[in-house]
């Protein structure tokens, strides 16, 4: 298979980008679309290192960056906005579990990082996510230190209740929600975090405070607010719906209203 | 016995001599701890659970870690569960059973005493998570639900569908977040270490290079944990992620840490194929597949031929024409032999040339039969999400066409020697998880390994590491404006100006795939005198091509990814070369490790206790020297090595 890729590339934070057009050929179907970029590396970094090129005055940028890491969809590393869609065209998967058999031979393919006032760019496709760290610095926890546990089956939780924690809990923070949101929300990450502890009884002493110092830390970090769009829950690639998001909003209020 | 791998373990009875050594040991005072600084490498389950446990106890804690965060550690993608003697289900479970279990499965090459401890603490481990918020599976009941995984005879297994490793890191992490808001931890991401510092014998910080600016940093410290993880990575392919690497582990060894059994790496047998000369990693799925899925190759060469070119399909195979070659090799245990077994008689069908896909190298792995007997409902249930992540991969439904599989590494169980406190032959280096050697021996029970990295960061280490750190409260802070540190930095800054500044043709990854071909070939699934005399041969010539050959575009004063790769793949040659020394050197066939001189008239592997029943240590030398051997004897007083047995 042959593609036209247009890429962004921005040599650092404070640069200016620019989308830059490449061809890549000979692409099996069943190449994943992170393999794809491999090879249009190996092909850029060929390049750039060809005298004969250079002398020609061929411009290379060099190998595009981006952020990878398990390639099998839990590590939450890989980004990529392709053809306007977080983690590109198909459903409930992260880029690096997208095959090239999802597009047309001949097909141009659009590439662009997170784009988000709380992610800045580090370079062409990669960017800072520091801040879900610190929104989970602010209360993501249940305050136990290792050796005070008491037996893990002292306290039974409903089947239900723990398969919905579980269900908020395969949030892998790659920051998607946020990418795809009009308002640059962060707020279904937020809530996957805040909800998953609150089903749980070992999760209750803090929930008031852990919604309120959470979603406080997301506003201060310049993520926008919610406005029930629900983009975040159909870009997901863990399925997270956004009956946690009201969930997040009911534990909000009430911790609010006893203040 | 040699001076430096005396292993520390306590006198007395198995089951009391971690108690009887946690008495013996020193502790520090809260106002001493606030004094102490330590050094974590790595935010995996045992990283993460050292770094926030020590700082929950108020030592001053830096940690460290390649990635965006601290989440993405490759702790993550492990599936299966976490082992745990709670005996929850009743089945005659123990602390010893555990124990035994995974002693066995080792095939007798750990200490008995720190497996027996690993079991010990296994319950409490449990315990930490559930306290934490991890939302382990349930019973309608409210209580906690188990499985029986990889051979064992209880259910001992706790799960979270199958992301249990992503629940377990998000625990520790979630620990970890707590102490960073709190100030005991200070979290370093984007930070790669890449060398140790080494003052008067004793580890006393590291340099590191920030992945965005490249700016060469110095920390010091009053000791230094190393939970870096494996070097599955050397094979190029493997199911670990793209970043894995060994390099921080790789420069304690030269440093002076001992480097144990390297040799010893795991090949998992149900992974999904390799599709073509660009791929980049593995995928693993659950070994339960084995539980209803036969496996098979053709019998006839035509249909494989016919497979290969598309013009037929696995499923129009008449069931006569296929070869269910480990029902018909091992009658008894059929398609559920051990990970070791299956993994070898794959490659020996597809090295005979019955590979079934285009390149040769995978096998079927049917559920047609189990759909028919039990109906596709019950198969969904059982496998669901594992089915629809096949096919999300390769475009084929696995419930009408069987799946393709072939063996991967997925497992390092050698690393860093450890002492029974998991201290290195550096005094103050410390290593834990799967960076060091000491709780698997030749091979890794299923879901042992998450039990081990919580085990070591919660329970082991912030105990032990407090006995030394008690010798060392009159320490003050770790000037790091000494000769030590500049030499070190030094050597980072050339070997980084080395790679930027050669002038070659050849991209990082043409290296390291030509690396992992030999050592899949010549240190893979079955080894032989002469493949790993070539390849010792082979990977030293190659890595001399590399560092002459070798471009690396860019500068260091940016982002980098293949100055990084560079820097590691350098490394992955020479730990490919002491895998291969290792391999040789041990003339025995144990767990994962197969000398093809070695084994049954059956083709099984053959232990040879007499000569081989000890951990191997090896001493770096110096550059382009031989690399030093050294054993430590392990002695069984509790349990009488025997040959593991799956024929009846």
């Amino acid at each position: 298979m042959n593609f036209t890729l247009k890429v962004w590339r921005q040599q650092n934070a404070k640069a200016k980008g620019h989308f830059e057009t490449y061809k890549v050929s000979n692409i099996s179907p069943d190449t994943s679309f992170l393999e794809m970029l491999d090879i249009l590396n190996d092909q850029l970094i060929r390049e750039g290192n060809d005298p004969v090129a250079v002398n020609k005055g061929c411009k290379n940028s060099g190998p595009i960056a981006f952020d990878h890491d398990c390639r099998e969809g839990i590590c939450g590393m890989c980004s990529l906005y392709i053809n306007g869609h977080p983690h590109g065209p198909d459903s409930e998967i992260t880029t690096c579990q997208l095959h090239m058999r999802k597009f047309k031979d001949g097909d141009t393919i659009t590439i662009e990082p997170w784009r988000s006032a709380g992610f800045p760019i580090i370079k062409d496709l990669v960017v800072n996510r520091g801040a879900f760290d610190k929104i989970l610095q602010a209360g993501g926890f249940i305050s136990v230190n290792a050796g005070s546990a008491q037996d893990a089956n002292a306290i039974p939780i409903p089947k239900q209740k723990a398969d919905e924690s579980m269900d908020a809990a395969a949030c892998v923070g790659c920051g998607a929600c946020v990418a795809t949101c009009k308002n640059g929300s962060a707020m279904l990450f937020v809530a996957a975090r805040v909800s998953s502890l609150a089903l749980l009884p070992q999760g209750r002493p803090e929930a008031a405070r852990r919604a309120k110092a959470m979603v406080a830390k997301m506003d201060e970090l310049g993520f926008g607010a919610c406005t029930n769009t629900q983009a975040c829950q159909s870009e997901c690639p863990k399925g997270i719906t956004v009956s946690h998001i009201a969930r997040l909003n009911r534990e909000f209020l009430c911790a609010k209203l006893k203040d | 016995m040699e001076d430096k791998l005396i292993s520390k373990v306590p006198e007395g009875p198995l089951a009391e001599k971690w108690t009887k050594h946690k008495a013996a040991i020193r502790v520090v005072s809260p106002a001493n701890k606030r004094k102490l600084d330590i050094i974590v490498i790595g935010t995996g389950l045992g990283g993460a659970s050292a770094a926030a446990t020590l700082g929950e106890l108020g030592y001053n804690v830096k940690i460290f870690c390649i990635s965006d965060s601290p989440r993405r550690a490759h702790s993550i993608a492990a599936q299966g569960g976490i082992n745990a003697a709670k005996n929850y289900q009743n089945d005659n479970d123990s602390v010893y059973r555990l124990f035994y279990d995974t002693i066995k499965g080792g095939d007798y090459r750990s200490r008995e005493a720190n497996v027996y401890r690993l079991a010990e603490v296994s319950n409490l481990i449990i315990d930490q998570c559930v306290a934490q918020g991890v939302p382990f599976a349930r019973d309608y009941g409210g209580l906690l639900d188990n499985r029986s995984f990889g051979g064992a005879q209880v259910s001992r297994t706790f799960y979270a569908r199958g992301q249990t490793g992503q629940q377990l890191l998000l625990g520790a992490y979630a620990s970890l977040n707590r102490q960073i808001a709190k100030g005991t931890v200070k979290s370093y991401p984007r930070h790669e270490m890449l060398e140790l510092v080494v003052i008067n014998g004793e580890a006393r910080g590291i340099i590191t290079r920030n992945l965005v600016t490249g700016e060469i940093e110095r920390f010091g410290a009053h000791a230094v944990v190393l939970a870096s993880g494996g070097y599955g990575n050397t094979y190029f392919l493997s199911t670990n992620a793209m970043n894995s690497n060994g390099s921080a582990a790789w420069h304690c060894y030269k440093k002076g840490a001992y480097f144990a059994n390297p040799c010893f790496a795991q090949i998992h047998p149900t992974c999904i194929p390799v599709h073509g000369d660009q791929q980049s990693k593995l995928t693993l799925m659950s070994e339960s597949l084995r539980n209803d899925g036969r496996i098979w190759v053709p019998k006839k060469m035509e249909d494989v031929k016919k497979l290969r070119a598309k013009q037929i399909k696995g499923s129009q195979i008449p069931e006569e024409d296929r070869d269910y070659y480990l029902e018909r090799r091992y009658p008894a245990f059929g398609n559920l032999v051990p990970r070791d077994v299956a993994s070898r008689a794959a490659k020996e069908r597809c090295d005979a040339g019955y590979g079934v896909n285009e390149t040769g190298l995978a096998v079927f792995l049917d559920f047609s039969s189990a759909i028919q007997r039990l109906g596709k409902d019950v198969i969904t249930a059982r496998y669901g999400n594992l089915f629809q992540m096949y096919e999300k991969i390769t475009g084929v439904n696995p419930y009408e066409e069987p799946m393709m599989i072939y063996p991967a590494i997925h497992y390092t169980m050698g690393g860093i020697w450890v002492d029974y406190n998991l201290q290195t032959t550096i005094p103050g280096l410390y290593a834990i998880g799967e960076a060091n050697f000491s709780d698997h021996g030749g091979n890794r029970l299923g879901a042992s390994a998450l039990m081990q990295g919580l085990a070591d960061g919660y329970f082991i280490l912030p105990y032990t590491i407090g006995d030394y750190l008690s010798h060392k409260i009159q320490e003050p802070k770790v000037n790091t404006d000494t000769p030590e540190f500049a030499e070190a930095e030094k050597a980072v800054k050339e070997r980084i100006n080395y790679f930027l500044n050669n002038k070659g043709t050849q991209p990082v990854d043409y290296y390291h795939k030509k690396l992992g071909h030999i050592m899949w070939e010549k240190v893979g699934m079955a080894r032989d005198k002469k493949g790993l005399e070539e390849a010792i041969k082979e990977i030293h010539e190659l890595r001399a091509q590399y560092m002459k050959d070798v471009y690396v575009p860019g500068t260091n004063e940016e982002f980098n990814p293949e100055l990084e790769k560079a820097l590691r793949v350098a490394d992955f040659f020479e730990i490919g070369e002491l895998m291969a020394r290792d391999a040789l050197n041990r003339n025995e066939s144990c767990g994962g490790h197969f000398r093809v001189e070695m084994q049954t008239q059956d083709g099984e592997t053959l232990r040879d206790d007499e000569h081989y029943q000890y951990v191997s240590a090896w001493e770096y030398a110096g550059e382009g020297k031989e690399p030093i051997f050294h054993k430590e004897d392990l002695v069984f007083e509790f349990v009488k090595p025997s040959t593991r047995n799956y024929k009846d």
